[in-house]
Parts: structure tokens; sequence; C-alpha cells
């Protein structure tokens, strides 16, 4: 299994902050996995179909979205990010 | 001296600075980040990625250590739900060198804005929220620090 968290409006329009799924096959990169999710339609449509508007993290350590999931064991996506 | 605090409550300025003055640098740089309440503006809530955000602050600090002289930092981050006037952000510097302190400390805080795990969310007068755009800008301050 591949944990999945969600933060900021991708949270938001998704509807949850984290979920469990199988792990994708072997090779598939971020991009991948967000154009998978947004297959499901609805909130993860609506949050995930412009990958250029979301960064990602692979076990807590941002990553590009052509970067291969791998042995990951959580994935985090959300909007570019405004701290400070 | 390494500090790093990820906190939603308030932190006190003059103790910090103390703090990195006690070190006996000679020098000590700050910035304090507040809330701005315009365009009738009630309250910032600030949302972290807990299981990333010290870590990832932690490897920003390390990369300041390395490129200046420092004696100490401090970074406090705060969470939560913020009204206009209250603190965010607190980055210090200390050193015996004033532009290491100085440079570093907008170091830092360039990096913060753009490499660490916070997003902000915006709630007006009469209900309406919104979330806080990357600016362009912000991320070219950071990737001006580079090389």
């Amino acid at each position: 299994m591949l944990a999945l968290v969600y933060f900021a409006w991708v949270r938001e329009s998704i509807g949850r902050d984290e979920e469990r799924i199988e792990r994708p096959a072997p090779g598939a990169t971020v991009a991948d996995l967000i154009a998978e999710l947004a297959g499901r339609g609805g909130g993860y449509a609506q949050a995930l179909s412009d990958p250029t508007k979301l960064r990602a993290a692979i076990d807590q350590r941002f990553v590009s979205l052509d970067t291969v999931i791998g042995d990951a064991r959580e994935v985090a996506l959300f909007p570019p990010v405004t701290g400070g | 001296m390494k500090r790093i605090a990820i906190q939603p409550q308030d932190f006190d300025v003059a103790a910090e600075l103390s703090a990195l003055e006690s070190l006996g640098g000679g020098g000590v740089a700050s910035f304090t980040g507040v809330v701005r309440g315009e365009g009738g503006l009630i309250a910032l809530e600030l949302e972290h990625y807990p299981a990333m955000t010290q870590g990832q602050v932690d490897r920003i600090v390390d990369e300041a250590m390395a490129r200046w002289p420092l004696l100490g930092v401090s970074v406090i981050h705060r969470f939560g739900r913020l009204e206009p006037g209250a603190r965010i952000v607190f980055v210090g510097t200390a050193s015996r060198h004033r532009a290491a302190a100085l440079e570093s400390c907008a170091f830092l805080i360039d990096w913060l804005k753009s490499h660490a795990p916070f997003w902000k969310k915006e709630h007006f007068e009469g209900g309406a929220t919104s979330w806080v755009a990357a600016r362009a800008e912000d991320e070219a301050k950071a990737q001006g620090w580079k090389g």
C-alpha cells in the first residue's frame, strides 16, 4: 500500500487529508499517479486536472512530478508553498 | 546554537534576541513576520505538513550555517489561526560579522517562503476565504541565493 496525503486546496477539493491506495505500477511517476487520481472525477479531477498547479513530496522530501515513486511509503500532493 | 520551533503559540521576540546576543558574537540580525490586516482580512489560517516541516526547516538552517560563519540561528514558525497583528515567523541569526548575520537572515526568510511546507488561507469579513497563491517573485528571490 502507498499512503497519500493532501494539503491546502488540494485537500479541500478532494475532501480528505489522507488515504491509502494500492501501490502504483513499477516505474510510475508522481505525474502518473496524479493523472490516475484525476481520472476518479469529482473533487479529484477538480484538484488534480492541472498538474502545473501542483507540487509533491515523496517521504517528506520535495520532488519534481517526473520522479519515480519506487518503494516510497508516502506521497504528498499540494499547491506551491506559501509560508514565511 | 540551533533553535527550530514549529508551534501554534506566540513567541517572545526579546527573549529570542537575548538568547542570540548571549552567544557573544557581537552581531545579531532578525526578521519578524506579522499578519497584515488589509482588505477586510480577519484571520490567516496556516496549515503545514507536520511530518515534514521540522526536518525541512532543519535542512534550510543547516544550509545557512554551512554558507555563513554563524554562532546561532533561531527559526520559529507558527501555524493555526492568526489574526491581524499576530506574529507569524521569526528568524534570528548571530555572528561575529554583521554581513553574515544580515545576509543569512535574508536567505533564511526567502527560503522559508518557498521551501517550507506551509500554506496560508485568508479569511475575510463576511465569510469569504481564499488560499494565498505563491508569488513568482518569492521563488525568484529564493533562487537568487543559489550558486
